[in-house]
């Protein structure tokens, strides 16, 4: 087997090469080829990752900008909904003191119309009996040609006391 | 020249030959050692123009170059962990190397550097020396503590010590003699069923139909060595770097 022929000088010089050629390589990798490689990967490291952070950000911002309007939207229904209640008590309110005021009104109306009533009443009543009186005394002295004012005068009171108007 | 004389030679293909004329006769520079520059020409151009476009994207060339360049990086630092960054160049170029020196040597006319015991056992003395310089930096004499395992009785150390020390030092050994053997088996094994086919297409009117056998095992030879020379590669590799775990954190 050749690579067993020890004394065989060209295997020393193999070696030899083989330890300078190694080196050179290592030192060519080390110090040019690979920081090139690991440059370039930790460049485009760093972009995905940068691009991830941008996309993390946008989504950040559009989530808030969602919140945001999801906020004001909820805070305008409600402002909304509290002005239509607010509008539906005051007119209700309105309402209800016109409907007062009127009743108030006519409730006056109606007493003060009851009490000409009761006035006028009154004053009919009173002009009854001046009524009845003067033509029962007519009545009376038509048929028996003379008057009797007391007696007449209460029978007629009696009269009017009997028909509750007295 | 395999079938010359109808006699099956195998091993010629391993002899050493200067090249370049009088001027590499006069260094002992060997076809092996041409291989050697070629193999790391081949790497250095393969990083150096992979990477010149320094695309976010990248082609074919840069892919291949960088996902070497990850492969490598993920094998040391699972192995030896975060401090395992100072020694990845050197990791990288052990298995870039082997692994160029084993595919060229797949390529007809070339010559495997890597069937040399001499030069693969170089390279495992390279390893050894590392491993034990990196030990002792890193450790002083707590090194020595390595060839005798914490908690284990003291009355085992005449066993111990001695075992643990030859496991030790029969680790450029064992690093050495796998890659060596594996690479000359597969080459030997090539060759002779390459001298088959020649031998018995010779065989009159049956020959050429005969010898398509040998030719058929040659086929999946050749893509079982291209199988072989990745992981002898990768096995010259990771052992390195399990190595310089036990350099580095001893046990």
């Amino acid at each position: 087997m050749p690579q067993l022929e020890f004394g065989n000088p060209l295997i020393i010089a193999q070696i030899v090469w083989l330890l300078i050629i190694f080196g050179v390589l290592y030192f060519v990798l080390s110090t040019y080829a690979l920081p090139r490689v690991a440059e370039v990967l930790e460049d485009r490291r760093r972009r995905i990752e940068g691009d991830l952070e941008a996309a993390q950000a946008a989504k950040a911002e559009a989530d808030a900008a969602i919140a945001a309007y999801r906020e004001a939207s909820a805070k305008a229904r409600a402002e909304a909904q509290a002005a239509i209640a607010e509008a539906m008590q005051s007119a209700q309110a309105e309402t209800t003191a016109r409907a007062d005021a009127l009743a108030a009104r006519l409730a006056k109306q109606i007493d003060e119309a009851e009490a000409r009533i009761g006035r006028a009443r009154d004053a009919a009543m009173g002009a009854l009996r001046q009524v009845s009186t003067e033509t029962a005394d007519a009545l009376l002295v038509r048929l028996t040609g003379r008057s009797d004012q007391a007696v007449l005068g209460a029978a007629v009171d009696r009269a009017l006391a009997a028909r509750g108007q007295g | 020249m395999a079938a010359e004389g109808k006699t099956i030679d195998a091993l010629s293909q391993f002899e050493l030959a200067t090249v370049l004329g009088p001027i590499g006769s006069s260094v002992g520079f060997s076809q092996s050692n041409a291989h050697m520059l070629l193999a790391a020409g081949l790497i250095t151009a393969l990083i150096m123009f992979g990477m010149s476009a320094r695309a976010v994207v990248p082609g074919r060339l840069q892919s291949l170059a960088e996902s070497s360049y990850e492969f490598v990086h993920d094998l040391v630092l699972g192995q030896v962990g975060d401090e395992g960054k100072r020694f990845f160049p050197f990791v990288f170029t052990l298995f870039m190397f082997v692994l160029f020196g084993n595919l060229l040597g797949l390529l007809p006319y070339a010559f495997t550097f890597t069937s040399h015991i001499a030069v693969t056992f170089a390279l495992a003395a390279v390893v050894f020396v590392l491993i034990t310089v990196v030990a002792l930096m890193l450790h002083g004499r707590k090194f020595f503590g390595y060839f005798f395992p914490e908690g284990a009785p003291i009355w085992l150390a005449p066993i111990i010590i001695p075992v643990e020390i030859v496991s030790y030092l029969s680790r450029p050994v064992s690093l050495s003699i796998r890659l060596f053997a594996n690479m000359v088996a597969g080459h030997v094994m090539l060759k002779v069923f390459a001298t088959f086919i020649v031998l018995l297409g010779g065989l009159g009117a049956i020959g050429p139909f005969v010898a398509v056998l040998p030719l058929g095992v040659n086929i999946a030879l050749v893509g079982f060595e291209v199988l072989v020379a990745f992981l002898q590669a990768y096995v010259f590799a990771i052992l390195t770097s399990i190595y310089l775990h036990d350099a580095v954190h001893l046990h």
